[in-house]
Parts: structure tokens; C-alpha cells; sequence
């Protein structure tokens, strides 16, 4: 099998960047940033995930296929977010207009 | 209009008949894990959708209700599934180098997290029942915001929260398997591909708490 | 002289004898076949309820049953056509057999997990049918809350688990798929090379995968409402029934299309063979399936056009749903090309192909019509949008399956059907059909809203005709099942390619061997190298 072998020192070294995130999104929390607090969360989040993909998942060192298929999942996400919400959030303009 | 091609014959026990190589079986299989993990992402992915609308809807119902989790024991549970993933990890890597203890001892490290993690879930969950808080005839809600909508906020607490349980009890018992196999010596660094694709798996139940938790138990913990 | 007996070389049906080596078998030729049972059986079902519909609907008044069960009835009807009959059965009986073979493999990439989808499905249909035979469910096939989690006193929830469970058999068959074409071509067999058949199926399981999964957390959903009174969807619990309506139709508006572009696939073949010519515009089609695929999951909304859906939303919905007809019209106008010049034969394959295109392309049609916001709001809940879909899914997708079964009968079992009759039964299906189906495009434009057991008098000439087809219908189903049964005992013996056609599954005998190819075929040349000529017939 050709897998690519990741040094366990990387392991580490993402592990340790995790939990730092982690403790970091915590302490944020009690920050109050308004509608920040959310952003900065769904950031760090996506930080966290990016990290766990990559290199625990091992896509950085995969094929493009994988990638292409990692990513469609995350595209059809979008697509189901995006246009539910522009019905969502365009209810009631049309009373807004009268 | 074709020629023909001798097959080559792999002898590895674990090849199948169907492929032409334990390459193209573990791309095979590789390739059909992140398959089935963009299925999960769709499938989870209606419950964000409807934690994302709702949460537009009611902002303080949302905001009280999450004040109410147990930080600290989100933050545990956090760290807990990070700490697993790292074994998982380490768990992959001894078997790509042929260490069979490692390969035992990681996976027992990441069952072991694993457990722990659904410990502190079904420590959580018996507080929520003892607190009335599970929706449905018995849920009460005394803060300031209206109890129907905070209702709606522990729905999805516990809709999201114990998919994701389930999903890890269901991992819990592919990584028994797979110690088991781990300590019949069947991986080797020619054929690991079960462990690689279970940790797989395994990230991605990870990940699916990385966004739970900030969403869950963060909101609104300021003031 | 007597004849000496010849032995019948080793098929992947005398391979191995008795019931367990067909129930625990990991050959996708067995597994389809298996398939080929269950899907016929629910076909059979599903149309036992369409058959009650209609003779209610032959008079006026509700006279045959109660309104409790016409409700019944219909979303019985519904649900068993959709889950169990239209979505699993070009996939998993004609997919199954032939998608190895047409890219040169052995086998699917997961045999197991082919098996483990038909065991699957019956376990979501045991489910379902001991929901619908133990009082039934009153909800249509759509579920919409808060009826169905809040008020109606029918198997809802049952009916919920059983669907769910199906689900898995459809995205595991999809999932199949796509490892299979990706991983296990043959040498030479470049993706322009691959049969349209094939670039349908693939994209048949992109939504299978990427859809399925939608419905499935929206039935756990409602079954949390109802089961333990939770309140995702319920007004008076602060949720909103109209989610349910989105999160249900991101699933099952695509769902028509993994229904449609399987009949697509088998249209590319039964074209090409039956007019002896390439497929005209081959990477036109091709990218019409991923196309349709793609574009078919953004345009669910038209469903909600009057469920208090956002006006602005409604728009973009149905601007969308225009532009998803266009690749559906490039196929047609393509299969159309392709026969301009052909050596056209009519045997009965061609002529379940040419009705596709013509009620298809009707059935398409009037999906604009439905499309256009304005218009929708006067047709939604009639029977205009009954006679649309039915168009589709029986004029389309079920005459492309009874197509597919008569071209690649021969292969799958060595014998042919007897031809005079399939001609008949084509034909007899062609007439019932539309005599079942264009009144209700009438009726329902005069008003007649769907999902009723009695409507006023004016509309009882147009009923009485639609179930007059129906009995013509229905007739043209059971024709073929009878002389199918037949030829697979006593019918003349078929060679490899007795249609002369290309492609790999007629280089190799009928039945296959288990393993297909006995060495694996080397590619060096497109899906439809016709030459001038017909081919010799083997």
C-alpha cells in the first residue's frame, strides 16, 4: 500500500494546536463581542476541522478524488444553508414593501 | 475490439477476488469511506440547518438555554474526543509501521476516551431528566425566556447530541473489531486499510463535535 | 441419431445450487435478480392500491371506501411506488447486473454491501407494508407535519422507521457505484469510452448519496415530534412546518431524478443499439447526466410555491427549475438526432424507447408549466401535477425499465422473449397509458384537486376514462410478466449478442460466467463503433 506515513511529531504537534483552540474558543466566550462571539466561534471551529482533515485524515497527502469528495459534501451543505435561508430570511418583505 | 490481459495475482490473504491488487482495494475502500462521510455530512447537516434557523428565530431562548449546560463538562468531553483522535491517529500510524503493540495500545486509548466521552454524555443527560428539561409534557423552563422556544433549543440539544452518541457507540464497536484484528496480527504495513478507513470514521465523529460544542454550550456565556 | 445431451457451461445461474447460494450470494448478477423479485413484487402492490384509486374515482361520489381509507389508499400507493418499485428498480436490477460488466470488472467494488443493500430494503419494506396492512398511513406519501406528527392516528410512525431504512439500501447501492466506476474500469476504458449507461448510473448516485441522507434526518426528525411530542415541526411548539417541507423536497425533488436518469441511461443504449448509430453528441449527454444532477438539487422549492414560502425564494425556485429542464431536452434532442439516418428495427426495445421520448418529453413539458409561479398557484393539488409525474415516472422511467428488461433479457438468461407478444404488450401499454393519464391533464386544468375521493359531476367522463385505461394498463404489465416467466423456461436459445449489438456485455456469453470476462477485456475504442452494416448476429 502506498499510504503516506505522517511523523508521529506532527500528530503531536496538531494535537497540541487542538486543545490550544480549544481552551482559546472557551475563553472567548466569556468575551463579549456581540455577534462576533459567533463568528470567532464558527471560525476557530472550522480551524479545528480543517486541522482534524488534513493531517488525522490524511486528505493533505490524498488524492484529489478525496478532496473533490470531502469538499462536495461541504458544497452541498452550502447549497442546502444557502438557498433555505434566502427564503428564511426574505419572509416578510413583501409586507416590509406595502 | 479488446485484447486480453493476464490478471496479476496478489496472494495476500486479505485481497479479494474481485480486485487486481491490495493497491486498488485499499484506494477502493478509501475512497468509499469519504463517500459515506459526505453522506454524513448531508445527514447531520439538516440538524445545523434547523439549529441555524431557529437560533435566528429566538435568540434569547438560545442564549438561556445554553447558559444552563455544563461548561465544564462540554470543555472535558472536548478535549476528551481530541485526545482519542490523536490515539486514533497513533493507532493508523503503528500499523503502517508494523507495530502491533502500538496498534493495540492506541485503539485501547481511543475506546477507552471514547467511553469516557459517553460517561460524561450520560452523566450530562441525567441531569437534563432530573432538571425537567427533556422536551416533550415534562419540560419546564422558570428563566425569562418563553419556555416554548427554549424547548425548541433543547430539542435540538438532545436530537444533535444523541445522533452523535450514537454514532460514537456504533464507532466504539468497529474500534472492538478492529483491536481485535489488531491483536490477531492481521494489519501489516502492505494491508492496514480497516484501520486507516475506521479512523476515518472516527475524525469525523470528531469533527461533528467540534461544531456541537461552540453551538451548543458557548452561546451566550458572556454577562 | 440421438441428440446428445450437451452439458450448459458454467453461468452465474447453474454456478451453485440452492436457495442459500442465492441469498447469501455476492454476485451482482444474483444480487439483481434478486432485486427483480422484490421490485416486481412491490410493483404489483403498489398498483393493487393504484387499481383501488381508480375504481373509487369511476363515480362521482365517495361510494367505494370511506375518505379515512382513500387516504390510506393513495399514500400507500405513493409510498410503495416511489421507495420500493421506482427508485431501486432500473438501478438495482439492471445496474446491478450490467455496471460491472460494462466497464470490464468483475464484480461491484463492495459485493457484500450490494447484498447487504437488498436485505436492507427488505427490512425497510417489511417495516413499511406492516404499517400499511396493519391500518395503514393517512398522511400521503409526503408526511407533511404537523398532520402526520401531531394529529393523524395512522402507523406514521412505522411507516417513518420503514422509509429511513430503505434509505440506507439506496445510498449503499449508490455508493457502490460510484467506488466501482472510479476504481475498476477496465485497462483502456477511459471515461469517454464508457457507455452512457454508465455516465447515467453515476450520476444517478451522486443524489443518491448526497440526497437520501436529507429525507433520513427529516423522518428522524418527525418521528422525535411525534414519539416523544418533541417540537421541530410543530407551530404550537415554536417550530415551523414549512422546515420539514424544505429538508423533505432537498431529498425528494432530486429523488425524481435519481427515478428518471436511470430510464435516461437505458434510453442511450436501446437508441444506439436499435438505430445502429453512435450516440449523437455523446459528451452532450454525458454531461447532461451530471448536469441534471447537479442543477436537480437546487430547485426544490417549487414544491413550496404555496406553503408560505418566501415569494422572493419562490422566484429564484422557479427560474431554476427552468434552467433544469434544459439537459433533459439536449438528451432528447440527441437521442432524436441519433435516429435521423439510423437503421431503425422495431423490436420491442424501440418501441418502449420511442415512447419514452414522446411522454417524456410531454411529461417535461408540463413541468414547466408547473415551474412558472403563476400558473402553479391555479394547478397545485390538481391532477395537472398527478398526470405530470405520472408522465415521467410511468411514461418515462417504467417504459425505459420494460425497455431494459426486453433488451437485456436475452443476456441475462439465455433465452429470448417471444417477440409478436412483446410488440402486442408495448403497444397495449402505450394505448392504456395515455388513456389512464392525458384526462387527468384535463381534469386536473378544469380544477379537480388530487388526493380526493369525490369531485363534482362535470369531471366523471374524464375519470371514467383514466380508469378505463388503467384496466389497459395494467393489462400491458402482466403480459410481459407472464411470457417473461415462459421464455425463461422454454424460449429459444440466445448467443452472446443476439441484437447484434456493441458494448462488453455482448462479448460475453448468456448467461455470464460468474466472473464476467474470463480475462480481463483491454479497451481500445468507443462505447458505439457501429460500422456501416448491421452486425453479425451470435
Amino acid at each position: 500500500m502506498s499510504g503516506h506515513v505522517v511523523s508521529p511529531r506532527l500528530y503531536y504537534l496538531i494535537f497540541g494546536t487542538l486543545m490550544a483552540l480549544t481552551a482559546l474558543t472557551v475563553g472567548v466566550a466569556f468575551i463579549d463581542l456581540k455577534i462576533m462571539n459567533t463568528v470567532v466561534a464558527l471560525t476557530i471551529a472550522v480551524i479545528k476541522a480543517t486541522l482534524v482533515v488534513l493531517f488525522f485524515m490524511h486528505v493533505k497527502y490524498s488524492t484529489r478524488l478525496t478532496w473533490v469528495v470531502a469538499a462536495s459534501g461541504i458544497v452541498w451543505l452550502a447549497i442546502m444553508f444557502g438557498i433555505t435561508f434566502a427564503d428564511y430570511l426574505s419572509r416578510g418583505w413583501v409586507n416590509a414593501a406595502q | 475490439m479488446s485484447e486480453t490481459v493476464h490478471p496479476e495475482h496478489a496472494h495476500h490473504p486479505a485481497l479479494q477476488h474481485h480486485f487486481d491488487s491490495l493497491e486498488q482495494q485499499a484506494e477502493a475502500s478509501t475512497l468509499g469511506m469519504w463517500v459515506f462521510l459526505a453522506t454524513e455530512i448531508m445527514f447531520f447537516g439538516g440538524l445545523f440547518l434547523a439549529y441555524a434557523i431557529y437560533r435566528m428565530w429566538y435568540p434569547v431562548a438560545f442564549h438561556e438555554g445554553s447558559h444552563h449546560l455544563d461548561i465544564t463538562l462540554g470543555a472535558f468531553n472536548t478535549a476528551a474526543l481530541i485526545c482519542s483522535s490523536l490515539t486514533m491517529a497513533m493507532a493508523v500510524h503503528a500499523a503502517q509501521v508494523g507495530s502491533r503493540k502500538g496498534q493495540i495500545g492506541f485503539l485501547i486509548g481511543t475506546i477507552i476516551l471514547g467511553g469516557v466521552f459517553l460517561g460524561v454524555k450520560a452523566i450530562e443527560y441525567a441531569e437534563k431528566f432530573r432538571d425537567h428539561l427533556i422536551p416533550g409534557h415534562h419540560f419546564q423552563w422558570h428563566g425569562e425566556a418563553n419556555p416554548r422556544n427554549v424547548e425548541i433549543f433543547y430539542t435540538l440539544y438532545f436530537t444533535m447530541t444523541g445522533l452523535h452518541a450514537l454514532h460514537m457507540i456504533v464507532g466504539m464497536g468497529i474500534m472492538l473489531v478492529i483491536l481485535w484484528m489488531a491483536y490477531r496480527n492481521r494489519f501489516s504495513p502492505q494491508y492496514y486499510s480497516p484501520v486507516e478507513v475506521s479512523g476515518l470514521y472516527w475524525h469525523f465523529v470528531d469533527i461533528i463535535w467540534i461544531f456541537l460544542f461552540p453551538l451548543l454550550y458557548l452561546i451566550g456565556r458572556h454577562g | 441419431m440421438e441428440p446428445v445431451a450437451v452439458a450448459a457451461p458454467p453461468n452465474y445461474i447453474n454456478a451453485e445450487e440452492g436457495i442459500f447460494s442465492w441469498l447469501l450470494t455476492r454476485d451482482h448478477k444474483r444480487i439483481a435478480l434478486l432485486y427483480l423479485f422484490s421490485v416486481t413484487f412491490f410493483f404489483l402492490m403498489g398498483g393493487l392500491f393504484a387499481l383501488g384509486i381508480r375504481l373509487e374515482l369511476l363515480t362521482p361520489a365517495g361510494d367505494l371506501v370511506q375518505a379515512d381509507t382513500y387516504n390510506r389508499m393513495f399514500t400507500a400507493h405513493g409510498v410503495i411506488m416511489i421507495f420500493f418499485f421506482l427508485i431501486p428498480s432500473i438501478p438495482a436490477v439492471l445496474g446491478n447486473f450490467l455496471v460491472p460488466i460494462m466497464i470490464g470488472a468483475k464484480d461491484l467494488a463492495f459485493p457484500r454491501i450490494n447484498r447487504l443493500s437488498w436485505y436492507i430494503d427488505l427490512l425497510g419494506a417489511a417495516f413499511t407494508l406492516f404499517a400499511v396492512v396493519t391500518g395503514g398511513v393517512d398522511t400521503g406519501w409526503t408526511f407533511y407535519p404537523p398532520y402526520s406528527t401531531v394529529s393523524s392516528h395512522s402507523n406514521v410512525l412505522t411507516a417513518a422507521v420503514g422509509v429511513f431504512i430503505t434509505g440506507f439500501s439506496s445510498i449503499l447501492t449508490g455508493f457502490n457505484f460510484i467506488v466501482t466506476v472510479h476504481r475498476m474500469r477496465a485497462p483502456g476504458m477511459t471515461w469517454f469510452r464508457l457507455p452512457l449507461f454508465i455516465w447515467s448510473m453515476y450520476a444517478t448516485s451522486l443524489i443518491m448519496v448526497l440526497g437520501t441522507p436529507v429525507v433520513a434526518i427529516t423522518l428522524v426528525m418527525a418521528f422525535v415530534d411525534r414519539a416523544f411530542g418533541f417540537g421541530f415541526f410543530d407551530p404550537s411548539r415554536g417550530g415551523d412546518p414549512v422546515l420539514f417541507q424544505h429538508l423533505f423536497w432537498f431529498y425528494s425533488h432530486p429523488a425524481v431524478y435519481i427515478m428518471v436518469l436511470p430510464g435516461m441511461a437505458v434510453m442511450s443504449e436501446l437508441i444506439a443499439a436499435f438505430a445502429r448509430k453512435n450516440i449523437f453528441g455523446y459528451s452532450f449527454v454525458a454531461f447532461s447526466s451530471l448536469a441534471i444532477a447537479i442543477l436537480g438539487f437546487l430547485v426544490w422549492g417549487h414544491h413550496l410555491f404555496v406553503s408560505s414560502q418566501s415569494v422572493y425564494a419562490g422566484m429564484i425556485f422557479s427560474i431554476l427549475s427552468f434552467f433544469v429542464a434544459i439537459p433533459s431536452a439536449v438528451k432528447v434532442f440527441n437521442w432524436t438526432a441519433t435516429l435521423y439516418k439510423g437503421s431503425i428495427s422495431w423490436d420491442a426495445p424501440m418501441l418502449y424507447a420511442l415512447g419514452f421520448i414522446g411522454l417524456f418529453t410531454i411529461g417535461g413539458l408540463t413541468g414547466l408549466f408547473l415551474a412558472t409561479l403563476a400558473v402553479d398557484v391555479h394547478v397545485h393539488d390538481t391532477y395537472f401535477v398527478v398526470a405530470h409525474f405520472h408522465y415521467i415516472m410511468v411514461g418515462g422511467t417504467t417504459l425505459a425499465y420494460l425497455g431494459g428488461l426486453h433488451y437485456w433479457f436475452p443476456k441475462m438468461f439465455g433465452k429470448m422473449y417471444p417477440e409478436g407478444w412483446a410488440r402486442f404488450a408495448a403497444l397495449v401499454t402505450f394505448v392504456g397509458f395515455n388513456l389512464t393519464f392525458f384526462p387527468q391533464f384535463i381534469v386536473g386544468y378544469m380544477g379537480m384537486p388530487r388526493r380526493y375521493y369525490a369531485y363534482v359531476d362535470e369531471f366523471q367522463v374524464w375519470n371514467v376514462l383514466s380508469t378505463a385505461g388503467a384496466t389497459i394498463l395494467g393489462a400491458g404489465y402482466l403480459i410481459p410478466m407472464v411470457y417473461f416467466v415462459w421464455a425463461f423456461k422454454y424460449g429459444k436459445d440466445a448467443g452472446p449478442n443476439p441484437w447484434g449489438a456493441k458494448g462488453l456485455e455482448w462479448t460475453i456469453p448468456s448467461p455470464p460466467p460468474t466472473s464476467n470476462f474470463e480475462e480481463t477485456p483491454v479497451i481500445t475504442e468507443g462505447a458505439y463503433a457501429y460500422t456501416e452494416g448491421r452486425l453479425e448476429v451470435v
